[in-house]
């Protein structure tokens, strides 16, 4: 007995109940529909925690002095002005782990515009700062390689500052402001980043050259800390161990020594994060499995009915000459055809679904190739063992009395 | 005349319960190749079992069963599927066709197990048998359009078509009217004609006077096995018989 003789055969079968045979594929349908259509929401949410944690820059890494003893005396990591610039360009020049790098000098004080004034933050950055934080200019542009060479006075101003500074909506491009007693020409405006998840207004800031705040504002040639971006967050780790290495040979840190600079990362609130999310998409996963199991029992279900309704005629193919096997091949050929045709139409379903709730309820999704794949072999496998348990059982049909069965 | 079936001292015993019942007590015949049997027999006299026997689809607990030159005694369940296959061809009571299926499928289900057939092959020997028992033109009827003669020609084209040593029929005219009965009948006599072996299981004694040889079993043993020498032509009876009132 040939494979295609016996497809030809139990499509015939199928055929022949095609209401009952949809329904028991809707218990299939229903089940890959919502494993694929949780999985895009769980994964959806996922990535699009995941793209916020990166907009503040996960892959962001500071580094910082660590305090020290000196004589005795525990010294403020603030005091230190270990980080030198050498530090950035070793860094820079060494790691392979690390796409941005930037100093970062800061002072707060008064910002002046007029009769206006309000109490900021200067950061003195290089270019590469706008790329880790993911600053964008939405107004003016930023300032030059040739105003951090030279310490121009020239700054980006943040929303907030600038509503503050220009209450009447003035633009601020072009203006003079001052800064304690500095004046600062705005070349540019930064596009709003609102509150990060700490609570922090992110638009409360001024940018400009590092080398101005360090000269002209604070009269320092240390950095106060080192900002710089890994190739992405998955490389933080290693950004992290190469950049720790180079510090403590430029430091002259011995071996059992511990560091005088100190390194931190965003990943761990990303990683909670992520993990937060993980947990909802295995709990929609499990549900959502349940439910192909059900769909996998209303198969074997269907599949003993079916058997038992048809005794006479698995009678009568065993007495024209199909043999146990053929029997078994059949009924089970004819759940796997329930399960995988039940499949198919189920990932088309759970992908539409999908879209539907991206589309109506503005629900980021994200459909994983591997949720199809797997959904698909689970089905496939359920039509197998789900059907296997009713085959068998019309196989051992003896053959006297299925004929005869009424 | 070649040997089709010899049946030497075939016993069968079932238990039930505690009880062993001895359905077949020792039957032996032999039947050659163009005789057309009867089988008879009241009910509980072992033709069930005979029948079952001789359709492979039950092994005796004694004795020897030669089914065109082979022994069945020894074989297994797919052996003997196989030998079901290429040498039986069953005729039931209830015509046991396949429901929703057109006339040319049923026929065709033999052939389906026989991996030596071609689609095409297939089907040009579905119609022959189709041809052979008078339903040339109903080759796409679906088995519930049929009357229950048309469903046992369907059933007989589907014994003929694996062109069997042996066909096998169960009280196939049980089920039908008297008329249809005959014509069921006529065809018989006239694959006899052909050459064909026919057994043919019944209680209905006046059937005997159709075939080449009756068979009577009672109590599991043969009580009379004589030969027919003045053969009725189902035919004429069937001439006879008064017209139907459309």
């Amino acid at each position: 007995m040939n494979f295609a003789n016996l497809f030809k055969i139990a499509l015939k079968a199928l055929s022949n109940n095609k209401l009952r045979g949809f329904l028991t594929m809707l218990g299939i349908i229903i089940g890959v529909a919502s494993v694929i259509t949780m999985l895009a929401i769980g994964q959806g949410s996922k990535k699009s925690i995941q793209a916020e944690i990166s907009e503040m820059g996960s892959n962001m890494i500071m580094i910082g002095p660590g305090g020290d003893r000196r004589g005795g005396v525990q010294l403020s990591a603030d005091d230190m002005e270990s980080l030198k610039l050498k530090d950035l360009e070793d860094i820079k020049s060494q790691t392979r782990y690390v796409t941005y790098i930037s100093p970062a000098v800061n002072s707060s004080g008064q910002a002046v515009y007029g009769a206006n004034n309000t109490p900021t933050t200067v950061y003195g950055v290089d270019l590469d700062y706008m790329e880790i934080r993911r600053y964008r200019v939405s107004d003016g542009d930023i300032f030059s390689e040739h105003d951090v060479k030279t310490a121009a006075k020239v700054c980006l101003i943040g929303k907030t500052v600038a509503d503050e500074l220009f209450p009447n909506g003035d633009n601020p491009v072009g203006k003079v402001i001052r800064f304690g007693t500095i004046p600062f020409r705005i070349v540019g405006m930064l596009e709003s980043k609102g509150y990060n998840s700490m609570g922090m207004d992110q638009d409360d800031l001024i940018i400009a050259p590092y080398t101005t705040v360090q000269k002209r504002i604070l009269a320092i040639t240390h950095l106060q800390e080192i900002i710089c971006s890994a190739l992405s967050e998955e490389y933080t780790e290693q950004a992290i161990d190469e950049i720790s290495g180079i510090l403590r040979v430029n430091h002259k840190i011995r071996a059992g020594e511990d560091d005088d600079f100190t390194i931190r990362s965003q990943q761990e609130l990303s990683s909670m994060l992520t993990s937060t999310t993980d947990m909802m998409t295995v709990l929609l996963a499990a549900v959502a499995g349940i439910s192909l199991l059900v769909g996998g029992i209303g198969i074997m279900n269907i599949m003993y009915v079916s058997v038992t309704e048809r005794t006479r005629e698995i009678g009568l193919r065993m007495s024209i000459g199909a043999k146990g096997r053929d029997i078994l091949a059949q009924f089970l050929i004819e759940s796997i055809l329930i399960s995988v045709t039940g499949g198919l139409i189920g990932v088309l379903a759970g992908i539409g679904a999908a879209l539907v709730v991206n589309i109506v309820a503005a629900f980021p999704i994200y459909i994983q190739p591997w949720s199809v794949f797997l959904s698909f072999a689970v089905c496939t496998v359920t039509g197998i063992f789900f059907g296997w348990y009713p085959a068998q059982k019309a196989a051992m049909l003896d053959p006297i009395e299925a004929i005869r069965y009424e | 005349m070649k040997e089709v079936i010899r049946l030497e001292e075939i016993h069968r015993d079932f238990k039930v319960g505690d009880e062993v019942v001895h359905a077949l007590r020792g039957v032996s015949f032999t039947i050659y190749s163009g005789e057309f049997v009867t089988i008879m027999g009241t009910s509980g006299s072992g033709k069930s079992t005979l029948l079952n026997t001789l359709g492979c689809l039950d092994t005796p607990s004694s004795g020897e069963y030669y089914l065109d030159g082979v022994s069945v005694r020894t074989m297994d369940k797919n052996q003997r599927a196989v030998l079901r296959n290429r040498k039986i061809g069953f005729v039931f009571q209830n015509y046991n066709l396949l429901p929703k299926t057109t006339a040319i499928e049923n026929v065709e289900l033999p052939l389906m197990y026989n991996s030596d057939y071609s689609a095409s092959a297939r089907y040009s020997r579905a119609v022959e048998s189709l041809k052979a028992v008078g339903l040339g033109d109903r080759l796409l009827h679906k088995s519930n359009q049929m009357s229950g003669g048309q469903m046992q020609r369907v059933a007989i084209a589907r014994a003929l078509v694996n062109d069997p040593a042996v066909i096998l029929a169960d009280e196939a005219t049980g089920n039908l009217d008297t008329r249809t009965s005959f014509e069921i009948l006529v065809l018989f006599q006239q694959l006899h004609k052909e050459g064909r072996t026919i057994i043919f299981v019944t209680h209905n004694p006046e059937i005997a006077y159709y075939s080449s040889r009756n068979i009577t079993l009672r109590d599991g043993k043969v009580t009379d096995d004589t030969r027919n020498n003045s053969i009725l032509s189902a035919a004429e009876a069937l001439a006879r018989l008064p017209k139907q009132e459309e």
